[in-house]
Formats: C-alpha cells, sequence, structure tokens
C-alpha cells in the first residue's frame, strides 16, 4: 500500500499532488485563436449581463468547454477539466491584455495574464507579479495587469470560479438597466445556448422558464446585480472575511449591509455600511466612490472611479426607506 | 529591552502549549521564537512608561494600538527629510501614506486573529494585503520580510498567536492623507 502511494506522489497523481503545468509563453500558443487574429470556432463568446468595472475598458470574452460543466450547484458550477476561459481588455481602441483560467486538474488552475505587443499582433504572458504600468486609462491614470495572487483574491484559492460566467450572469433574462451593460452579439452563448449544446447538465428542470434574476424593483436589481459583480466575489458569507459579517451577493445584501454597527466614513459620526435615505453616511457609496488605496473599493483592479455606478448607488440609497430605529 | 520583551511572550508561549500534543508544542514553541526574532512585538505590544522608560505592556501582548488611546491629528511635518512620526505606544504611525495602527495579533474573535483561519493568514502574507483580500498593508508594517519566511514557520507564526491569551481591542481603521470626498453631481 505505501509503495502504491509513493507511487501516486512520484506520479503526481495523488488528489491535491498534481503540479498545473506552466502556461504558454505566448496568448497564441493558448488555443484562443485559429489563426491570427481569428478565434477558433470551438471558443463560445459570451458577455456576462452584470460585468465588472475595469476603468472602462472594452472587453472580449471567450470560453472553451471540452464537456459538459455540472450546474447541480446553481451557485457553484463545476467546470470539465480543460476549460479555458479569456478575457480581452482594451482601452482606447488598443487591446493591453488578455487574461487566461485553464482548468488543468480537477483541483488545479493556471492563471496568466498576457500584455499586447506594440503591433497588436500577440501578447506576452506576464511576469508573476504583474505589470504595474501596462496602459494609460486616464490623463495620469494607469492600468496594472494584476499579480496572479491578486488573480486569485477574486477567482478564489481552491474552489475557482469564472466569475462572469454563471447562472445569473448568463441569464437569458437579462437586466436592462445593468451598469455598463453589454448587448448579446450574434453567436454570443447565454443558459439557453448551453443547454441546447449539451454544455450544461444537472440543472433543475426550469432554468430556462424561470431563469435566475435578482428580485426588486429596476434600480434595486441594477444596484444589487453591479454589487454582485464588484463587490460580491470577495464579500461573501461562503469565503467570510474576518470580522466584516457582509455578504453582497444579491440575496443577502441588504440583511447585511444594512446590519448595526459603525462603519467609518471620513466627516460623518453616524456611519454604517448602508444607511437607507442617507447615501453620504454610507461606507459602501464612499468606498466606491474613493481611490485611495486606503479606502478604494474594489481595492484591486481599477484605478478610476465608475461614476455612472456611484451616482446610481447614491440614488438607490437615497430612496431606500429610512430604518426606524436609525 | 529585546529581552524583556522575548523571555515573557516565549515562557507565555511555552506555557500554554503545555495542553497541546507535543507536535503542536513544538510547533507553537517554533512560533513564539519566529515572532520574538521578526520583531512582532516592537508595533504590536504596546510600550508603557516603567521606571527605566518606555517598556512594553506584557498585559497587552500582541493586541496593536489600544482602543482607548485615541490620537489627535498627527504633526505636519514641512522640513524634509523628516518624514513620518510615531505614538509614544509604536503602535500608530502617521506618514506619506496616511495614518496606521498596529493590528490586534491575539485570538480574540471579534478584533483580533480568532476567527482567522491558518489559510486566510497565509493569503494575507502572499498577497501582502489587508484581511488578505482588501487594501494592500500599510507602512511601517515590513511585510516583505515575513513573506520571506517559508509556509512552515508562516503556520508556526499563526500557531503561536493562535495559543496566546485573547485581548479585546478594537484597532482603529487606518485614516487615508486627505479625505476623499465623495463625487455627487
Amino acid at each position: 500500500m505505501r509503495t502504491l502511494l509513493l507511487a501516486l506522489l512520484v506520479l503526481g497523481a495523488w488528489p491535491g499532488a498534481a503540479k498545473a503545468p506552466a502556461p504558454p509563453r505566448l496568448l497564441s500558443q493558448t488555443g484562443l485563436y485559429a489563426a491570427s487574429g481569428v478565434v477558433a470556432a470551438r471558443n463560445l463568446a459570451y458577455a456576462p449581463q452584470y460585468p465588472l468595472w475595469t476603468d472602462g475598458a472594452a472587453k472580449a470574452r471567450w470560453i472553451h468547454l471540452p464537456a459538459a460543466i455540472d450546474g447541480r450547484d446553481e451557485a457553484g458550477w463545476v467546470f470539465p477539466v480543460g476549460t479555458k476561459a479569456w478575457k480581452e481588455f482594451a482601452f482606447g481602441g488598443r487591446k493591453v491584455e488578455t487574461r487566461l483560467l485553464w482548468k488543468t486538474g480537477p483541483g488545479t488552475w493556471v492563471f496568466a495574464s498576457y500584455a499586447w505587443n506594440e503591433a497588436q499582433t500577440d501578447a506576452i504572458l506576464v511576469p508573476e507579479g504583474g505589470l504595474p504600468d501596462a496602459a494609460e486609462v486616464a490623463p495620469g491614470l494607469r492600468h496594472g495587469i494584476p499579480s496572479r495572487t491578486d488573480c486569485r483574491d477574486c477567482h478564489g484559492q481552491e474552489q475557482v470560479e469564472i466569475l462572469g460566467f454563471t447562472a445569473l450572469q448568463l441569464s437569458p433574462d437579462r437586466d436592462p438597466g445593468a451598469l455598463h451593460g453589454e448587448p448579446l452579439r450574434p453567436g454570443m452563448v447565454t443558459l439557453k445556448e448551453l443547454v441546447a449544446q449539451r454544455l450544461l447538465r444537472g440543472t433543475r428542470a426550469d432554468l430556462l422558464t424561470r431563469p435566475p434574476r435578482i428580485e426588486g424593483d429596476p434600480a434595486t436589481r441594477t444596484a444589487l446585480g453591479y454589487l454582485q459583480a464588484n463587490c460580491a466575489t470577495c464579500h461573501r458569507a461562503d469565503r467570510p472575511i474576518p470580522g466584516l459579517g457582509l455578504d453582497l451577493r444579491p440575496a443577502h445584501a441588504l440583511r447585511t449591509a444594512l446590519a448595526p454597527g459603525g462603519f467609518p466614513v471620513p466627516g460623518q459620526l453616524d456611519s454604517r455600511i448602508l444607511s437607507p435615505g442617507h447615501p453620504e453616511r454610507s461606507a459602501l457609496l464612499h468606498r466606491m466612490g474613493s481611490r485611495d488605496p486606503i479606502a478604494q473599493m474594489p481595492p484591486l483592479g481599477t484605478v478610476r472611479v465608475d461614476q455612472a455606478a456611484v451616482d446610481h448607488v447614491r440614488r438607490w440609497i437615497a430612496d431606500l426607506p429610512a430604518l426606524p430605529s436609525h | 529591552m529585546t529581552l524583556l520583551r522575548a523571555l515573557p511572550c516565549a515562557l507565555l508561549g511555552f506555557a500554554l502549549a503545555q495542553s497541546a500534543t507535543p507536535a503542536q508544542t513544538k510547533l507553537i514553541q517554533r512560533g513564539a521564537y519566529y515572532v520574538q526574532v521578526a520583531g512582532c512585538h516592537d508595533c504590536h505590544t504596546p510600550l508603557k512608561m516603567g521606571p527605566k522608560g518606555p517598556e512594553p505592556d506584557m498585559s497587552r501582548m500582541l493586541s496593536g494600538h489600544p482602543e482607548g488611546l485615541k490620537m489627535p491629528p498627527a504633526p505636519k511635518l514641512t522640513e524634509a527629510p523628516w518624514g513620518w512620526v510615531g505614538s509614544l505606544t509604536m503602535t500608530a504611525f502617521s506618514g506619506p501614506w496616511g495614518v496606521s495602527y498596529a493590528a490586534n495579533l491575539t485570538p480574540d474573535k471579534e478584533t483580533g486573529l480568532g476567527a482567522w483561519t491558518e489559510a486566510q493568514f497565509l493569503q494575507m502574507v502572499r498577497s501582502a494585503r489587508h484581511l488578505g483580500q482588501g487594501r494592500a498593508i500599510l507602512p511601517p508594517m515590513p511585510i516583505q520580510n515575513l513573506q520571506a519566511a517559508t509556509e512552515a514557520d508562516l503556520k508556526a507564526v499563526f500557531a503561536y498567536l493562535h495559543s496566546i491569551p485573547a485581548v479585546k481591542n478594537k484597532v482603529p481603521a487606518p485614516i487615508a492623507p486627505a479625505p476623499t470626498p465623495i463625487p455627487m453631481h
């Protein structure tokens, strides 16, 4: 038995012992393209209904699914080994980076970022520590390509998620008010296409007749969708941040953000994470509206305030009915 | 001063380790040693004034900036190359990064590391981010030194920090260099 265990370890076959392969040096070697600039037909384009704010970057996304997703847990899809997801970021009409998530084993994922060359012909693997000065996104503000540690901060350590490729994000019942929402272009997949192409199995029977949708009036739906995409990847009860107790997933956001307890907003004596009727006392809005390194939220991946989101969330908080005890 | 700090905490760690398994005791002892030589006490255990001058207040061992010590606005330093100032407790600091406070490293569940898992502690060190996911850890915390430690050493440090007495002490949040107004247009 001991010999067998040793052999398994040596072969890397023991669960958890498998070492992920190194990512290719060039984006063109990752399987995204069939030819220069031509995305391979096997890679499916998609657009989440609630995009992550990245300083106004234009984004394009593709996924390769070698087999069906296990969709039994609607909030935690299990992707087949061999899944690859790419996300391309462009500023001012120029491609700056493309990120790759590649599932190489049952519990192993490769994270890689590629920086586009000057001629826009290919992109080169970025060092593990990232690239702090990749492009100018506004006068004096530079876009940095995150480190692989930063990638894992949002996508997860063990249970890795493709954040824009979830049941809610691909729901055909799309929020028309979603901030920075992108139109579905021909060929882009939603839940409908995934089911039709048998790339999603094990889901509830009424997934397509009752697709995921955030409950609430239009303003609430849009606000909670934005918080889901931009905040809830970290602020969620199933990955608790010690001492914070904040869960900004749509079903929990109002309950946990309205919980009593002070949360500092400079110049406001009476503040909390979300203070209905009082945007100026809401730490959530203060953090969204700050790009001071100490206060800003999200803490990485952005150097510009998302003004459209700040405006929407401010109006939404102002219109929320005040708490009786507040 | 180093001896004054090191001895009691090492002994305390050893004493607490008595109820643990031999392997765990060894781990905690090793962690106590690292905490000692890495100088964690220098900022995380407040100083108090003793007969021979400032000395670590071991009743507040590793509990960070005292909650009851409200710091007034930091003095402005206008003459370079003076660049930062610290409190007499050696737990509050002001510099170009803003105002930062030494964290509570005791296992208090609400205000210290009591609710942290070992994985979260490792993630905090690897990412150099507050709580492993938030803002960057601020000066003067030498997080880069901790990042040079092996995973085994960091696990020993975590085991030691979870073995010491919990101190309930809510350290204030850091303060940005200048208030950032909320865009309201």
